[in-house]
């Protein structure tokens, strides 16, 4: 089995970000940027299965500026064995969508016959959780989101969901899509022997227009603005103060 | 919604999900500050990744006990350490027979400025000690037996080391220690005391300065390794210290201590050089180390004196604390960028002392003038043990003294500067 395993360069989870002046994003100039955290865990994941013998191969995909190639050496000093670059120069990367990415992965798989798809359940920087649902529905293959395990069962695998109220334990046919969600793993860290190799490791550049994907927006972004200032509280006295506050804001 | 993954100090929400980094301890977690992107002329993609890895384990295995260590007055080493080996991290300029990466200097000041992100002065200290401090000279020149004994177990992290330098009647004053090592047949027998060893308590092994002759004190000292089970050897005391508390530092006596003589490092009699040599990676190391603990108690102090009103306004809003604020982060970014030109220049092959002790008695005195006067924006709550900024303050004071004092580095510097009067008669 080959698995394809998405990783997006995203701003660091550690990071305040800032809506730029603009109001059309958010600052990424000099900001830290790390891989995306549900990513990571696909990419554990994907390792785990090819040292349990059940894949022959893990390949890391990003979509991004050159420095998406640093998130590539990451995955590749985690483990995977090499890795393509989809090149989106950083100024036309917020033109890129879900959509955009899905047909991206979809091509891909197809050409360089994955039977294994494995993306995290969203990215934190835009919150989406769309691109395994959409890549699934293009290749047409059996999707399993949000995997808190993943385990071979026969020809099958066995994928425990995080749903809500449970867990929900289906089993899908590969070639499958699956998107981690955070209890699937602890993802390792590199070390630095496996740092050093990773730099041997090939990483394959493309453009998004040899694969034929049109990267124009569906979307428009029209404002970005920050979360509204939580107002200052008051303490009542008792508990008939807090009734008459209550009715006079028309709570009760 | 959030959701708490069991048994790591992060929680990521699972709707409209930034992971956050949960503050479990009082207000020790740097929750926001603009974080920059370290922009080092000699930190390439590899130097950001090491640091990378290194972050995670700080957050995971190491931060989230700091507050217990400190409060035991130990943290253990040998655990720390062998997380720290499996990661290659032991090794990073050291040879690859033994285990280590061979990569240039620089790799190593990159680790070391990342691990000033640990949440106080000792964890880091201890590590740097057993990277830059004890092994430096015995990668360099020692013999095949003393590095598979001692140093390949110490780039693993399966082995503890201290250096034994400072004595009680010669700090930095290096050229007057007064332990002996004197040969016999193929033994030398050692015999003398060590003062102020850090991780002196938790060592296998001590990288030990002493005479093995009667010669000049600067052709007659060698370094040896030492294993600290060899019979002979006290631990005399585990010193009491203002700060740095989770490091043990130790009073080491040497009675009748036979090792064999193949245990010298090198040369015998080149111990005085050797460690004149390894003393300016330790203080780059130490200059690394200092710069993350003052971005940090930097950005607490902007955090804690926006928020904190008094007299109506925020603390903050006072032009005294945010102008303040303003002059100590741009000394903290002239001593990085005094760093990283030492680094270069030492990559080159280039002799560094006067500019490494330039930078070193600046990172002495920075350390001091942050600390005291972020603490002063605190107020009560400086005085308390309950912030990072008064655990600095404690800590980060022995950086003027430890690795050679300033006034140590200051002669250097005259030294250079052909201003030091000749030495009395």
């Amino acid at each position: 089995m080959r698995i394809l395993v998405g990783v997006k360069r995203v701003i660091d989870y550690a990071v305040k970000v800032r809506v730029r002046p603009d109001k059309k994003g958010v600052v990424t100039d000099g900001v830290k940027h790390s891989m995306n955290p549900f990513d990571e865990i696909a990419v554990e994941e994907a390792i785990r299965l090819k040292e349990k013998k059940i894949a022959k191969e893990v390949v890391a995909l990003s979509i991004g500026p050159t420095q998406a190639q640093e998130t590539l050496r990451t995955a590749l000093a985690m483990g995977a064995d090499s890795a393509i670059h989809v090149e989106v120069p950083a100024g036309e990367l917020e033109r890129v969508q879900p959509l955009h990415v899905s047909r991206i992965i979809s091509k891909l798989a197809t050409e360089g016959k994955f039977d294994l798809v494995m993306v995290g359940k969203q990215a934190i920087d835009d919150d989406c959780n769309q691109t395994a649902q959409m890549t699934a529905a293009m290749l047409d293959w059996p999707q399993a989101t949000f995997a808190s395990k993943v385990e071979k069962d026969g020809d099958y695998l066995k994928v425990t969901r995080e749903i809500d109220g449970g867990l929900e334990t289906i089993k899908v046919g590969v070639p499958a899509v699956i998107s981690a969600d955070l209890r699937l793993n602890e993802p390792r860290y590199a070390t630095l022997p496996n740092i050093m190799k990773a730099k041997k490791k090939p990483i394959k550049k493309m453009k998004a227009s040899e694969l034929g994907v049109d990267l124009t927006p569906t979307i428009e972004v029209i404002s970005v603005e920050d979360p509204p200032v939580r107002a200052a509280g008051i303490k009542v006295d008792d508990v008939d103060t807090l009734i008459a506050k209550l009715k006079e804001a028309g709570r009760v | 919604m959030m959701l708490v993954r069991p048994g790591i100090n992060k929680c990521i929400s699972g709707f409209g999900g930034r992971a956050l980094t949960k503050e479990t301890k009082k207000c020790f977690s740097l929750n926001s500050c603009h974080f920059k992107v370290s922009a080092c002329p000699v930190y390439g993609e590899d130097h950001r990744e090491i640091q990378n890895t290194l972050k995670k384990i700080i957050d995971q295995d190491i931060n989230p006990h700091v507050d217990q260590w400190e409060a035991d007055g130990a943290f253990p080493a040998k655990e720390v350490f062998k997380k720290l080996g499996n990661a290659g991290l032991l090794g990073i300029t050291k040879p690859t027979e033994y285990g280590g990466s061979a990569l240039d200097f620089s790799y190593s000041v990159a680790a070391n400025e990342q691990l000033g992100a640990v949440h106080c002065g000792a964890v880091p200290m201890a590590i740097a000690v057993q990277t830059d401090m004890s092994t430096p000279a015995l990668a360099r020149v020692g013999n095949d037996r003393l590095k598979r004994e001692f140093l390949a177990p110490s780039i693993a992290g399966d082995l503890v080391s201290c250096l034994g330098v400072s004595e009680p009647g010669a700090g930095s004053d290096v050229a007057s220690i007064k332990t002996r090592a004197e040969r016999k047949g193929d033994d030398l027998i050692i015999n003398g005391q060590k003062m102020w060893i850090t991780n002196g308590c938790q060592a296998d092994w001590i990288c030990l300065l002493a005479n093995t002759s009667a010669g000049p004190p600067h052709r007659s000292k060698s370094l040896m390794c030492v294993p600290m089970d060899t019979k002979g050897i006290t631990i005399a005391k585990r010193i009491d210290k203002m700060g740095m508390r989770s490091s043990d530092t130790a009073q080491i006596f040497f009675e009748d201590v036979r090792v064999p003589a193949d245990s010298i490092i090198g040369e015998e009699g080149m111990g005085f050089t050797y460690q004149m040599q390894q003393f300016q990676e330790e203080r780059m190391a130490g200059i690394a180390l200092s710069l993350a603990p003052m971005d940090l108690i930097i950005n607490q102090t902007i955090e804690y004196a926006r928020q904190r009103q008094a007299f109506g306004r925020s603390i903050l809003d006072n032009q005294v604390v945010h102008f303040t604020l303003a002059e100590l982060q741009t000394e903290v970014e002239l001593l990085r960028s005094l760093l990283y030109r030492a680094v270069e220049s030492y990559v080159a092959g280039q002799d560094v002392t006067e500019l490494v002790s330039m930078g070193k008695l600046k990172s002495g005195r920075l350390v001091r003038e942050v600390s005291d006067k972020c603490l002063q924006f605190w107020g009560g709550m400086g005085f308390t043990n309950e912030v990072l900024v008064s655990r600095m303050y404690r800590d980060l004071r022995l950086l003027s003294i430890g690795a050679g004092a300033d006034e140590v580095m200051l002669g250097i510097i005259c030294k250079f500067m052909g201003t030091l009067p000749a030495p009395a008669r």
